[in-house]
């Protein structure tokens, strides 16, 4: 049981380490920060603008079916690339697999072509 | 990956395989115009794999080492689930259509659930489990929501992917815990941690943390407060869906859960289930009372029901298990009945589910308002309806198991719990004369609950050999 748990020492570690040096930078920024506050700098702005609307704008839907769409074959090619990179030596079952995995997402990417998900107009 | 492997998974492949045909059959020819045929055939597809499953299934194998189990517990599992599914698929057919709700992926949905519970009564590792039971959410997320233009169907949809997400974040914060101090994803590799006397403080608050997320699912107070919410929300076949399938599958879960990877150390969890039971059955006894909105009193009922099944897993003995799978099928048998009836309330063709609109209903139908009765009887535990004795089976399981005072908190639960079952039956019968629902309906709902009545009044014969298959599920999961 030790064995294991020093084997999550690294991580420990790791955490130790993120949290400290997190805290570290919040608190420099407002022990040492130099603060002159006016009206211009603490202003919401957009781009350098003044905001133009209200944050909380309806959004056309599409943006979210573009962006999913960009997620599910962002994940493909994240599991795609260490399957080719070690493709000489792959056995016959984890060809399939993938094979079986692309042509789920296949199905599910012609169902949406289909269904007119990607139509702007 | 053998082939023997794959013929242990082969229900499942056949279904996923469909769904995905089906799912281009519908996109490329009539979108919804094929939705009516689709439910047909995929009702049909789960009825026949039910039967394959239990008809050709023997002894038990493990595939894929050990990460997938096929026995007599999961056996039962999924011909439950898969025909309690077609059933409430069929149900629903007339009512979405007349409705303009059925889209052609609603079956399609459906049956990705069905596979994800499948799966989910099969785990046999932490992966698998939460596989299944992510497939089964996120189809059920998106039924959920079916009624897009109207806001308290995608408001259901959305708090019960909220509330879901948190169960799962509960559960993978569990089971991450487990894996940690048990080096293993596999319940067999657990129980071997987890079988001295005392086991690791981490192993324990890994146990915990997978009741607090299996109790979601099921949801078991205090953890139902999405239930009555989306119950009301969900358009009506989904509801009679929510409150059957996924309910045995989750149930089946938490117990393989329990037995297969913290077998040995069963007082350790026994106590915190018995917990979850006694709260279950009175929240959903006294909060049902004041409900006015029949879905919501079927919510509450729902949860009280939970916490009667989670009594036969508290015994923690191989007849707990028993009484438990007993329970879970005679309370699906009773919802797709009561369902049925939900389903057909109706005031000149606009769905009626105020409960005030049962007004002297046995005037109008006395055939539909006796089943009704009769399902009610048996829905509150009154003998001899079959109900009864899926209480009596859990409370002797209680008993057995040295929680007596977790028994008569169930018989007290339960009288309380038969006060609102049996003031629907008063409204039907001797209520004040109002403006009513209309009687008639459509045969298919009318065969559907009459059948389930049929079964409450005929099961006390045998119960329709349920019990040997329980018996059977049982011995293999405890052992």
């Amino acid at each position: 049981m030790d064995d294991i748990l020093r084997e999550y020492l690294p991580i420990l570690i790791f955490l130790a380490l993120a949290v400290g040096l997190g805290l570290v930078l919040i608190l420099a920024a407002v022990v040492i920060a130099v603060r002159n506050p006016d009206p211009e700098k603490v202003s919401a702005y957009e781009c350098g603008f003044n905001a133009f609307d209200d944050a909380r704008m309806k959004f056309d839907v599409r943006f979210y079916l573009v962006s999913i769409l960009f997620i599910i074959f962002d994940l493909e090619i994240a599991f795609l690339f260490p399957w080719a990179v070690a493709f000489g030596s792959l056995t016959d079952a984890a060809f399939w697999s993938m094979m079986v995995f692309l042509g789920v997402l296949t199905a599910g990417f012609a169902y949406e072509w289909k269904k007119g998900a990607m139509d702007w107009e | 990956m053998t082939s023997a492997d794959l013929s242990a998974i082969a229900p499942e492949i056949l279904i996923s395989l469909y769904a995905m045909a089906a799912l281009l059959f519908g996109a490329y020819t009539g979108k919804d115009k094929t939705a009516p045929l689709l439910v047909w055939v995929t009702s049909g597809l789960m009825v026949l794999v039910g039967l394959w499953i239990g008809l050709s299934g023997e002894g038990t194998n493990t595939a894929f080492h050990g990460m997938f189990t096929d026995d007599a517990f999961s056996r039962f599992g999924k011909v439950t689930v898969l025909f309690s599914a077609a059933a409430v698929m069929v149900m629903s057919e007339g009512y979405m259509a007349r409705r303009n709700l059925l889209r052609f992926e609603f079956p399609i949905l459906i049956a990705l659930a069905t596979v994800g519970m499948m799966v989910m009564v099969s785990a046999g590792d932490l992966m698998t489990l939460y596989m299944g039971l992510e497939l089964q959410s996120l189809a059920l997320y998106v039924v959920a929501a079916l009624r897009r233009d109207s806001a308290k169907s995608t408001e259901a949809g959305l708090k019960y992917f909220v509330l879901g997400a948190l169960s799962s974040g509960l559960l993978l914060y569990g089971a991450s815990l487990t894996y940690g101090y048990a080096g293993t994803t596999l319940f067999s590799g657990i129980v071997s941690v987890a079988s001295e006397g005392d086991i690791p403080l981490g192993l324990l608050f890994g146990l915990v943390f997978m009741i607090t997320g299996l109790a979601f699912k099921v949801s078991a107070v205090p953890f139902h407060m999405w239930t009555p919410d989306v119950y009301e929300g969900s358009p009506t076949p989904v509801t009679a869906f929510f409150a059957t399938a996924p309910k045995v599958a989750a149930i089946g879960l938490f117990a393989r859960v329990m037995h297969d990877a913290f077998g040995q150390v069963v007082p350790d969890w026994s106590q915190v289930i018995a917990l979850l039971s006694v709260l279950s059955m009175f929240l959903g006894a006294i909060a049902a009372i004041g409900q006015r909105d029949i879905k919501r009193l079927m919510a509450y009922s729902s949860i009280a029901h939970m916490g009667y099944a989670l009594m036969g897993l508290a015994a923690g003995t191989q007849f707990g298990v028993q009484a438990m799978l007993v329970y879970m099928a005679i309370y699906v048998t009773m919802n797709i009945g009561t369902f049925a009836f939900i389903l057909s309330m109706e005031r000149d063709g606009q769905q009626v589910t105020d409960i005030a609109s049962l007004n002297l209903y046995s005037k109008k139908s006395p055939g539909r308002a006796l089943a009704m009765l009769i399902l009610l009887f048996s829905l509150a535990g009154v003998p001899p309806l079959v109900g009864f004795f899926g209480k009596f089976y859990v409370l002797k399981a209680a008993v057995e198991a040295d929680l007596t005072w977790l028994a008569v908190a169930g018989v007290v639960a339960s009288v309380i719990g038969a006060f609102y079952y049996i003031r629907i039956v008063y409204l039907m019968y001797f209520g004040e004369e109002r403006e009513g629902l209309d009687a008639g309906g459509s045969p298919v709902l009318a065969g559907f609950l009459m059948a389930s009545a049929a079964a409450m009044v005929l099961g006390v014969i045998n119960l329709f050999g349920v019990e040997a298959m329980a018996a059977a599920a049982a011995a293999t999961l405890v052992n």
